[in-house]
């Protein structure tokens, strides 16, 4: 949690230059990824050979890439729902691409897909600012319609596969560096760019966006352009992600459920405010890794499949509210509910 | 976000401007151009057998969306709703097999209470965002579930059946079940305390508090008296299947599905405006969407397509209105 809350406290928080400010936002969510990093090396002493830890690390890159480009939307006062509908879309309609020109080169399939996220995102936007849809409503829409869509498309039985190079990316490792799995580059270029980007100007105005988006727009920001490029770049990370995901697990018709409320949690989970103007994209990140984390414990654990959705929302529940307390405790103002921007 | 907080109770009820009055003629606009499309096709879409298929196919999700109606009025909302349909579908037909219907009903609407009471509690008292909090409900019932249950389960007597299938005249037994639902909840929301203090919490919760409403009672109640809808909802469905069904809630998406429901029906999703006449609108175009793509043999996957189509426009559309008002308020300084 970021502590304070009101614009003229965040604004001067931003104007410390210590990373002292930016490690107290972090802080909850870090204990609680160290506290879950020190149960899982507990559990299986191995977990700490880099050869796993890289692997935990690939195996966390479509969550944590997801988490990036939802804390853009969420900070700056939205949701988006459609991220899972945009994985799934994303893998079948590669391996489609595939099916149809089997020749065709991977850079192109890529390319194919993150203007395709590109352009969800983009849509999303548009609908959630010039024609004031809430954007719950408008990016579950997004969602009924992907979903829809492949699922007319393919019959619920995609064809096709995907070629060993498309999925290199998912699965294999840098030729000359057999130890660095390409998912986990992939990750350290999103996350850094990421960063930067929250770290600029813009960035700094998205924030501000979500934390009051009516002064925002008094102070001159171009309030539905700067949101609709959270959109984008959501849609953009979704797109990423469905490349990884693809890599991983091949074609499926569910490649991708589930992940825009495991991304909105994790997010939640770094102690980014719904409603938008608080949080750190660094602890949206960490967010993501402590629910992998979560995961990967609850597995070694032999928790069964079906308990490991009722822990995970028992631990869910239990992370907010604590965080929640500590922070209030602080501030002394109670927790908000949802508010949509209209 | 500036709401006057105008009380809701004494605004006229039906004007073909107000928001109601849109929702019923976007209702009147699908069913028109529904029965233009089936009747192009030599179908039959304008009789009473069919109008009825449409009433009963909105049962179920009726009942939940008017229970997510208090909570959305409330400023919070309930993704749990879901999986607490299967959950009670399967309380029902467990009970009932052993029990008896009036244990069965009762049993079910206890969870369900128990679910809400959980729900409100978490959000109000832990302080966790409705968001969060539901969805971790949700995923406390999923785990419950796929652990305990592959298929469906428990079997109810043929004697209580006939909510799910008998009718009175052409009019099914369990449209009256939804409407006695509707009727109580406009009551609440428009002449009781309660009603008024889900409004102002809803609107403002700290201008709320500080005007002495309860809000941390309201707001529970809220979320119990969505849980009992829901609940009344897997009674039904477990009438209707004849057993209870882990899937019953979860595979029409129940929990999204109702929160579009109520805001196509132009409540608003941040809460303190709108109310379960619109609910009961928007729901009777998802269920008429339904019936003219069934008569039209489109395919279902297709289906979904349109309807996330149609309920972003008609929000569209509500949420330029909105605009349009609050911009002529503010300029005419009123």
């Amino acid at each position: 949690m970021t502590g304070t809350g009101r614009v003229s406290d965040a604004a001067h928080r931003r104007r410390i230059p210590a990373p002292l400010a930016g490690l107290r936002a972090v802080a909850p969510v870090l204990v609680l990824l160290v506290a879950l990093l020190v149960a899982l090396a507990v559990v299986d002493p191995g977990f700490f050979d880099p050869e796993r830890l890289l692997a935990f690390l690939r195996r966390s890159a479509p969550l944590v890439i997801l988490a990036a480009g939802q804390y853009l939307v969420i900070v700056s006062g939205g949701f988006d729902l459609s991220v899972g509908a945009v994985v799934t879309t994303g893998v079948v309609v590669a391996a489609e691409l595939f099916n149809l020109a089997p020749g065709l080169p991977w850079l192109v399939v890529v390319a194919v897909l993150l203007l395709g996220g590109l352009l969800v995102g983009v849509v999303n936007g548009i609908v959630s600012t010039v024609f004031a849809v809430p954007s719950f409503i408008a990016t579950l829409g997004m969602m009924l319609v992907l979903q829809g869509a492949v699922f007319f498309w393919t019959q619920g039985a995609p064809r096709g596969y995907l070629p060993e190079d498309y999925r290199m990316l998912g699965r294999s490792a840098v030729p000359g560096a057999e130890w660095l799995p390409w998912a986990v580059v992939v990750l350290a270029v999103v996350g850094l760019a990421a960063v930067l980007f929250m770290r600029s100007d813009t960035g700094r105005t998205l924030v501000a966006t979500g934390d009051n988006d009516v002064a925002a727009g008094l102070a001159g920001v171009r309030v539905a352009r700067l949101r609709t490029l959270a959109f984008a770049l959501s849609g953009v990370a979704a797109a990423v992600a469905a490349i990884l995901v693809g890599g991983f697990t091949g074609v499926s018709a569910q490649a991708g459920s589930g992940y825009e409320f495991q991304a909105i949690t994790a997010v939640v989970l770094g102690g980014v405010a719904l409603g938008g103007g608080r949080g750190s994209v660094v602890a949206a990140m960490a967010g993501a890794f402590s629910l992998q984390a979560l995961f990967t414990l609850l597995t070694l654990l032999g928790v069964s499949g079906a308990w490991e959705s009722a822990v995970q929302g028992v631990i869910v529940i239990t992370a907010v509210a604590v965080g929640g307390i500590s922070w209030s405790r602080r501030s002394r103002r109670t927790h908000q509910p949802v508010r949509e921007p209209v | 976000m500036t709401a006057p907080s105008v009380a809701p109770a004494g605004r006229p009820r039906l004007r073909l401007g107000g928001p109601v009055g849109v929702v019923y003629l976007a209702l009147v606009g699908v069913y028109l151009v529904g029965w233009l499309a089936v009747a192009a096709r030599g179908g039959d879409f304008v009789t009473v057998g069919n109008t009825v298929t449409i009433l009963q196919n909105s049962v179920a999700l009726g009942l939940v969306a008017v229970g997510q109606t208090y909570v959305i009025l409330a400023g919070s909302l309930d993704l749990s709703v879901a999986y607490l349909v299967s959950l009670t579908s399967l309380v029902t037909a467990q009970t009932m097999q052993t029990a008896g219907v009036v244990p069965g009903v009762l049993a079910a609407l206890a969870v369900a209470a128990v679910v809400g009471l959980g729900n409100g509690l978490v959000v109000t008292r832990l302080g966790v965002n409705a968001f969060i909090a539901t969805l971790g409900m949700a995923l406390i019932l999923r785990g419950y579930l796929e652990h305990n249950y592959t298929g469906p389960a428990g079997a109810v007597p043929t004697s209580f059946q006939h909510l799910g299938y008998d009718r009175v005249g052409p009019v099914p037994v369990s449209v009256f079940l939804l409407a006695a639902t509707v009727a109580v909840t406009w009551f609440v929301l428009r002449r009781t305390r309660l009603g008024h203090h889900i409004y102002a919490v809803g609107g403002d919760e700290e201008v709320a508090r500080l005007s002495g409403v309860p809000t941390t009672r309201t707001r529970v109640t809220a979320h119990v008296l969505c849980a009992l809808c829901a609940g009344l909802a897997g009674v039904f469905l477990a009438s209707r299947l004849g057993a209870g069904a882990p899937w019953a809630g979860t595979e029409a998406q129940y929990d999204l599905v109702s929160i579009a429901a109520v805001v196509l029906g132009g409540t608003l999703l941040a809460g303190g405006r709108g109310g379960v006449a619109g609910t009961v609108g928007g729901v009777l175009i998802l269920a008429t969407l339904d019936n003219v793509f069934d008569q039209l043999a489109v395919d279902p996957f297709f289906k979904n397509v349109v309807r996330g189509v149609v309920i972003v426009v008609a929000v569209a559309l509500y949420a330029r209105r909105g605009v349009d008002a609050r911009r002529r308020r503010m300029r005419g300084g009123s």
